[in-house]
């Protein structure tokens, strides 16, 4: 047993480290399904919503709104059938959280699922995972045939006159799709391509349908809130933002993991007694995956929950620590953001499909040593349209990385455009090919 | 009711409005690009961005709803900035050869880059790429590279048409409207209606041109150059010359048509006369004697298409007539050669059409029945304003001319035939009067006009109440068409006419081709018919004199060889 994650306040993760915790009979004696009893033998969804809302738990695949809000909508809506669905799409870089529940403790997010499911009134779940996910995919099929033969999924639950089901989708590998309306248009067997809003998913969302998209981490949060109450939900991490959070440590860093932490946790705590350390000098840090903003060694105390992260002008997301040393060329690295983002567009958009190419184009081009200074206010500009304009989170966000970029570490830029010159090494400037 | 202000301008307005229509509604026309007021929102260009208080991005104005209280302001400089650089990142991906650009004048993206003040390329140094057009369809053409992926020609093609022959393919900075595995339009149940030619905002879709094939013929040395034009373009064409829509240039049309240098200027509603005449006999014939009914009309090559390749089942009630493009073009190379002593194979017979099906007509193998292909070439609209501006003939200062004889003739019946619901109506007028024997008092029937999407009338004929129903729009068509599938159609005799608002509403025609022109347009033809004394397709003495001296009667031996067709039955791709 590690000593160090003996000392993380654990909702999420808490029984990965049991033998064989995949398995509903291991779940069922750590306690499992203990929550849905509760829940439907004595509480009526009115005060489960209640319960998640005084817990004041954020959604933890990025966007970090407000859960309780988002099921009190779908309540409320009118229209039936509704759904509950299960955003298992994880697809930013340097994220593997959702990963290990899926693979490690599928039950939890079953039961999370089955309480939103009573709460908002639906009888049909749906996962939408990872197409790259294929083991979770495999064992989370075997759990919810585990679950239907005891009788904690199907019909009548626990003899109660609620009835809920869960089915599996796997993506095909779109980055998009882990947009929430793109999910759905994905799940519905369409094109991932995000939809207009308003309408919101909760009121129009699964077949235009009410429906509750969560991520896997916050569907994994609900049975506990439930069992042991907000109050004590309340009591854990920072105040505006209480519970845990799973930090993905990757890059530069001595011990890359995830771990699962109480919110507001401050970086510099993270990476040193948890990462056991950058690997070499300290550079840049991304806070939420390649869609957020480069930090920097000045940011080393800042709390790690989503409205510190933002006064720091970055996005906590969902919660893909990216540790960057002084060995990398940040011209290159906002190159390959630039090309991830292009790839990845889905397209529908003219900002975030042609501006994600301009942007590729234009920083391949310095770092080629054919770039020019006002190339720099272009791209900055650009991100503020993109921002503006773009129709889903994918465009408004890809250009965060680069305008970041090119604001704190500017002397680079400068660098390959006045004096072609790369100090690292990396860019192939002046050469022809990249 | 919804109360807001845009631009300081306070309004109500239902709820439900989006602020894109309620800014219309204090004469705000918000630039926009994807947005058509026929087709869904698709929310995708955005360059109809407008900041609305509180919101922290701007919000596509075509796509939100007003909100009680909202404000709205369409023209701050965060706005127009994020409408030049979106319209900028378009132009990035978008050849610069506007000046030899076939819509040149009618661009929206260029209107739009202009009226917005895109003076500089600032994404000059951006990649284009270079995508081979489509050119496989004899109808449309297709140059990707002029792209803007508006979608509109897909949502007209698959709401409008209820045809889809184009979506999306590919993802991010590789996406294609595309045909099913890049087949090609001539290679998928692509109807060549031309529909997406006239909601496509840049030159990414336009029609396969004849007219270097007519000019070249008029030039011929040997050539008998004969040229109708059909009932829609006087009501139509005159918009190319500064007219306001609506506006009827028959004379003036035969006139023009003779300065190109045609040796007879004949006119296609000569054909419709004709049409009218044997498609009437054709459905008391199926009536009397208990043959397939409901019968469909078959004037509108875009629809026969359609029915080919989804409803290849109901070819039995498809009329067997042929339009009156092609019933003209053989008679004209086989009754008009004899009267005037010419070899057919010297007559180059070419129809001004709204359309642009009417190219893939012509040279169906089915048309062939004067023994050479009955109807040559076929210009839109477009085509002839091109030929016209070519050479400086203005259609508005030009002095009226008569059209020449025989074929030339034409009664109001045959004039209406341009717009919805006119084919019916020339049809009844006939039916009516052969079927009773006796005189119409009221030539029109109120009832099968109008521009409702499928209208329909019951009729006394005889002693039977013929049911006739009249869509336009395949989309419409396709309801009618499913009843007829299912046994359940109450119908004698439907109309179709592909293009909404019919062939005043064609392909070929005009831009811009909005609802409120097409029914402009629409009125001018009964204008045209009101305005001439003879008003029966059957009483047109040209059609009477083709049947006394060469037909027989309708529905002869003969009139079905030159006159009818058969159908072809198309799979989907």
């Amino acid at each position: 047993m590690n000593p160090v994650k003996f000392r993380e306040t654990k909702i999420v993760l808490k029984n990965i480290h049991r033998p064989h915790s995949r398995r509903l009979k291991t779940y069922l004696k750590a306690g499992g399904y203990q929550a849905l009893k509760k829940v439907l033998k004595g509480m009526n969804p009115q005060g489960v919503i209640k319960e998640v809302e005084r817990s004041r738990l954020v959604g933890r695949g990025g966007a970090a709104f407000p859960t309780g809000l988002k099921w009190e909508f779908a309540r409320e809506a009118k229209d039936i059938p509704k759904y509950v669905v299960c955003n298992a799409d994880e697809g930013e870089p340097g994220t593997f959280k959702d990963k290990q529940i899926l693979e490690k403790d599928p039950h939890l997010l079953l039961e999370g699922m089955a309480i939103c499911g009573y709460a908002i009134g639906a009888r049909q779940g749906n996962i939408y995972i990872r197409g790259e996910y294929f083991q979770a995919y495999r064992i989370l099929k075997e759990a919810v045939k585990e679950a239907e033969e005891k009788g904690f999924l199907g019909k009548n639950i626990l003899g109660e006159d609620f009835s809920f089901s869960i089915s599996l989708y796997r993506g095909a590998g779109a980055y998009v799709c882990g947009e929430e309306t793109a999910l759905l248009d994905s799940l519905e067997g369409k094109k991932g391509q995000s939809r207009v809003k308003p309408p919101f998913p909760a009121f129009e969302g699964f077949q235009n349908k009410p429906t509750v998209l969560n991520n896997v981490e916050t569907l994994a949060n609900i049975p506990d809130i439930i069992l042991k109450g907000a109050q004590w939900f309340l009591k854990i991490g920072s105040q505006k933002t209480p519970g845990t959070k799973i930090y993905c440590l990757s890059g530069d860093i001595q011990r890359p993991g995830y771990y699962e932490l109480p919110t507001g946790i401050k970086l510099k705590r993270l990476l040193i007694d948890y990462g056991k350390g950058v690997k070499g000098e300290l550079k840049a840090i991304l806070p939420g995956g390649v869609s957020s903003s480069f930090l920097t060694r000045k940011d080393l105390s800042v709390a790690l929950d989503w409205p510190s992260v933002a006064k720091r002008g970055s996005q906590l997301g969902s919660g893909a620590i990216i540790i960057l040393n002084d060995t990398h060329c940040m011209v290159d690295i906002a190159r390959r953001c630039a090309q991830f983002f292009a790839y990845e567009s889905c397209g529908k958009c003219s900002p975030c499909r042609e501006g994600t190419k301009r942007t590729r184009e234009l920083l391949t081009n310095i770092t080629l040593g054919r770039g020019e200074l006002s190339d720099l206010e272009l791209l900055c500009e650009l991100q503020e349209v993109m921002y503006d304009t773009s129709r889903c989170g994918l465009g408004q966000a890809a250009l965060n990385a680069v305008r970041s970029a090119i604001l704190k570490f500017r002397d680079e830029f400068e660098e390959h455009i006045r004096e072609r010159r790369c100090r690292f090494g990396i860019c192939p400037l002046g050469k022809e090919s990249s | 009711m919804i109360n807001l202000t845009i631009d300081n301008q306070r309004l109500r307005v239902p709820e439900g409005t989006t602020i894109f229509e309620a800014a219309r509604k204090v004469g705000i026309d918000i630039p926009h690009l994807c947005y058509h007021e026929e087709l869904s929102i698709y929310g995708a260009c955005r360059i109809c961005v407008v900041e609305v208080e509180g919101m922290p991005r701007l919000e596509a104005s075509c796509s939100t709803p007003v909100e009680e209280g909202m404000r709205v302001k369409t023209n701050t400089s965060r706005v127009r900035r994020a409408r030049k650089m979106n319209i900028e990142l378009l132009l990035a991906n978008h050849p610069e050869d506007c000046i030899i650009c076939n819509r040149s004048q009618v661009c929206e993206l260029y209107k739009l880059a202009h009226d917005i003040g895109v003076r500089e390329l600032k994404f000059e140094k951006g990649r284009k790429y270079h995508y081979e057009p489509d050119l496989s369809s004899p109808a449309i053409i297709r140059d990707p590279n002029k792209c803007i992926l508006c979608s509109r020609c897909i949502r007209v093609c698959l709401e409008i048409q209820a045809v889809g022959v184009i979506d999306f393919v590919n993802r991010g900075g590789k996406t294609q409207v595309l045909t099913a595995f890049n087949k090609g339009l001539n290679n998928v149940e692509c109807t060549t209606c031309g529909q997406c030619i006239l909601t496509c905002p840049t030159g990414a879709l336009r029609g396969q041109s004849a007219v270097d094939e007519v000019w070249e013929a008029l030039s011929h040395p040997r050539k008998f150059t004969v040229v109708q034009p059909a009932p829609a373009i006087r009501g139509t064409i005159g918009e190319e010359f500064g007219m306001k829509p609506g506006s009827l240039v028959s004379k003036r049309l035969a006139a023009a048509l003779r300065r190109l240098g045609f040796d007879k200027v004949f006119d296609i509603n000569f054909g419709a006369d004709l049409t009218a005449t044997e498609e009437a006999h054709e459905l008391l014939e199926r009536i009397t004697q208990k043959g397939t009914l409901p019968m469909f009309t078959s004037c509108c090559p875009a629809w026969i298409k359609y029915l080919e390749h989804f409803y290849p089942e109901l070819i039995p009630h498809l009329s067997t007539c042929k339009s009156p493009q092609q019933m003209a073009g053989a008679v004209t190379k086989t009754y008009y050669a004899q009267k005037a002593g010419l070899n057919p194979r010297d007559i180059f017979v070419v129809s001004i059409m709204p359309c642009t099906a009417k190219k893939f007509e012509l040279k169906r193998p089915e048309m062939r029945d004067s023994g050479f292909q009955d109807e040559d070439a076929s210009l839109t609209t477009r085509e002839l304003t091109r030929m016209l501006r070519e050479v400086g003939i203005d259609l508005a200062r030009i002095d009226e001319e008569e059209f020449d004889s025989p074929l030339g003739i034409y009664s109001g019946a045959g004039a209406i035939f341009g717009v919805t619901g006119g084919l019916t109506e020339a049809a009844l007028r006939t039916a009516y009067e052969v079927a009773t024997g006796k005189r119409l008092k009221n030539v029109e029937f109120k009832e099968v006009r109008g521009f409702k999407g499928i209208r329909e009338a019951e009729i006394e004929l005889n002693g039977t109440k013929v049911k006739v129903a009249i869509a336009h729009g395949l989309a419409n068509a396709s309801l009618l068409a499913e009843e007829v599938k299912k046994g359940n159609s109450p119908y004698h005799f439907i109309e179709i006419m592909a293009c909404p608002g019919g062939c005043v509403g064609g392909g070929g025609q005009p831009l811009p081709t909005t609802r409120e022109v097409r029914e402009k347009r629409g009125l001018s033809l009964y204008r045209e018919d009101k305005r001439l004394t003879l008003r029966r397709a059957h009483k047109n003495p040209a059609v009477i004199a083709l049947y006394k001296e060469y037909l027989g009667k309708p529905l002869s031996k003969k009139a079905h060889h030159l006159l009818h067709t058969t159908y072809t039955r198309r799979s989907r791709y």
